[in-house]
């Protein structure tokens, strides 16, 4: 992280606590001349993106639970009060009902980009892993989150989640009261949910402390996939990257503001939650947000509830393996032409799961699920570990600025620092 | 003091990392443990254990579902043509063998009282539905027979018998 600038303030109160905590410097270095590659395209700002919602998730977060009263017998009462009586409490509701669902929107874009252009792969193993990791909190604090307004998808959704662990062979019933604090999901449940749901977002943000560390620390890949070989492949981090994440980060709270003030119930929140908790009905269908439906598709692919269970986790826990599954050098789907038609395959089998954890466990549902699921688990297993020996990867460029930087001004672009491509 | 010879393995010292790391270990599991335990049901949660039920009011043919422990039961007034269906099966043919008399008391047969959670993820199954007329799960799909067993689906267990008996002969005590 430190090491590439010379950051020294004028201001004397400035250089005082520069002495003592180099924290000026440090973030001088981290975000304003940090070289970043010079090919970095669209799909590189969903990391600000993401950032930037963390931020209003746990802002958002904070100002609700001033408000919200975590009992069985208050906590849906309090949450229709947010919406009539507290004043911007619609907004803020709305916000980070939507915010939780484009936030994985984001999530799952980084992620893609991540696969398509190879970035767990060596140096970046544990700055994948660390950011499977963020994943994996996501899930559980959106999960917990959505229990909170205890409608009646909120009490089913806890009670069919919860029940997974009833799976493990011998200590199912007992993890399942552990977690329960009683004999089926209740008032402890709930309680302990909203604690745990104000922790994990900080978690996510430790998390996310050390992702970046990583990433600073390797460096950024880039859509070639090679390394960066010379100060004529990047540019400082201001004002091209922070140009470049501030529009898209714009783009993207433009589509946040039309869920929230057009359509603020379509992505969140379906009708049978604005019905209190009835622990003696089930609705008569329990479909959980569409972004956790791929992996609950995989769970009602398969008729033993044992495996199911096994086949829902091995599908997070495979993403941790992932940097060591993929055996091919070449990072960048660019350069993979058979990767590449994988890959896009494996985005239409997540995209297939996501339609079919939405429809009923029935008929020509469930054998295109199973279809699907065996893709979804061949894809990493199988097809990952064999590309590598057997497709011939395209020839790499030179290096990130040989496609288009001029040769002849080499010499003049690297003493002038990073200054804009000339033209012509 | 013994004299500076190369130390023998092993050392004394060799001894003090071992026994403090196991005395710090053991301490900080001891510690942790009030931390996992305070989340199992409380005394107050236990105390909730037991529920009468006045079954009088069910007529032949209807499913009352009562709350214990937080969690629906069923008690269902079976037909004389439900109780032979229920028996006319065989154990071979059940995931989760059972035979009929064993999930109800003796000279009872007509009062099946089982807990109201689908064994696959925890659902309320739908009384009077399904393949066996007996329950069916809306979640994903799992079938029971009129004695509660399961037949189809994902579910791996038949629906669970409270531990029960008979106060009198209208009356039952639950938990």
């Amino acid at each position: 992280m430190a090491g590439h600038g010379t950051f020294q303030p004028k201001n004397p109160i400035l250089k005082w606590l520069e002495r003592r905590l180099p924290v000026l410097s440090l973030m001088h270095d981290s975000f304003v001349v940090y070289p970043v590659p010079r090919n970095l395209n669209y799909w590189w700002t969903f990391g600000g993106i993401l950032s930037f919602m963390l931020a209003v998730q746990i802002v958002t977060g904070v100002v609700l639970a001033m408000h919200y009263t975590p009992t069985s017998s208050g906590a849906f009462d309090s949450v229709e009060h947010i919406m009539r009586d507290v004043n911007y409490g619609w907004l803020l509701r709305y916000i980070h009902a939507n915010g939780a669902s484009l936030f994985f929107l984001a999530a799952y874009i980084h992620i893609f980009r991540g696969l398509y252009y190879g970035s767990y792969k060596e140096p970046r193993e544990v700055l994948w892993i660390l950011g499977v990791i963020i994943f994996v909190l996501m899930m559980a604090t959106a999960f917990m989150g959505y229990v909170l307004p205890w409608g009646q998808m909120s009490f089913w959704a806890a009670t069919v989640i919860t029940n997974l662990f009833s799976a493990i062979p011998g200590f199912g019933r007992a993890i399942t009261q552990w977690l329960w604090g009683g004999y089926a999901v209740d008032q402890p449940t709930l309680q302990r949910f909203f604690s745990l749901h104000y922790l994990l977002p900080f978690m996510i943000a430790g998390v996310v402390v050390l992702h970046l560390w990583a990433l600073h620390h390797v460096g950024q890949g880039n859509p070639l996939g090679i390394d960066v070989k010379s100060d004529r492949d990047t540019v400082p981090f201001t004002p091209y990257a922070t140009a470049k994440d501030n529009f898209a980060l714009i783009c993207f709270v433009i589509l946040l503001a039309w869920f929230v003030f057009y359509i603020p119930n379509f992505l969140g929140i379906p009708p049978d939650n604005y019905i209190p908790a009835n622990p003696l009905q089930t609705p008569p269908h329990i479909v959980p947000e569409w972004y956790f439906l791929p992996f609950y598709a995989i769970l009602r692919a398969i008729p033993n509830k044992l495996l199911g269970v096994v086949a829902l986790f091995g599908s997070i826990l495979v993403l941790f393996f992932l940097p060591w599954l993929d055996t091919s050098k070449v990072r960048s789907a660019r350069f993979r032409p058979l990767y590449r038609q994988f890959f896009w395959v494996f985005v239409a089998v997540c995209i297939g799961l996501d339609y079919l954890g939405s429809k009923p466990a029935e008929g020509g549902y469930v054998i295109v699920a199973r279809v699907l699921t065996a893709y979804y688990f061949l894809y990493f297993l199988v097809i990952l570990p064999a590309l590598g020996y057997l497709e011939t990867p395209r020839p790499l460029p030179a290096s990130i600025s040989e496609p288009v930087l001029p040769e002849k001004s080499a010499a003049a672009v690297a003493m002038g620092a990073r200054a804009p491509e000339r033209k012509g | 003091m013994a004299t500076t010879k190369a130390a023998e393995q092993p050392t004394r010292r060799d001894f003090l990392y071992i026994a403090t790391s196991v005395v710090g270990a053991v301490g900080a599991a001891a510690a942790a443990w009030p931390l996992i335990n305070q989340m199992n049901p409380d005394a107050s949660v236990l105390a909730l254990s037991s529920t009468e039920v006045d079954l009088s009011p069910i007529v032949e043919g209807q499913i009352l579902t009562v709350k214990w422990r937080g969690k629906p039961v069923f008690i269902s007034h079976r037909t004389k043509k439900e109780i032979d269906e229920a028996r006319a099966v065989k154990l071979s043919d059940l995931p989760d063998p059972q035979p009929d008399e064993a999930r109800v008391k003796k000279d009872k047969e007509q009062w099946l009282v089982v807990i109201g959670i689908c064994t696959h993820l925890g659902c309320v199954p739908l009384g009077h539905e399904g393949d066996y007329a007996g329950w069916f799960c809306p979640c994903h799909g799992s079938q029971y027979d009129t004695s509660g067993r399961i037949r189809k689906g994902p579910a791996p267990a038949n629906l669970e018998v409270p531990p029960y008996e008979f106060a009198s002969d209208t009356m039952i005590r639950i938990g």
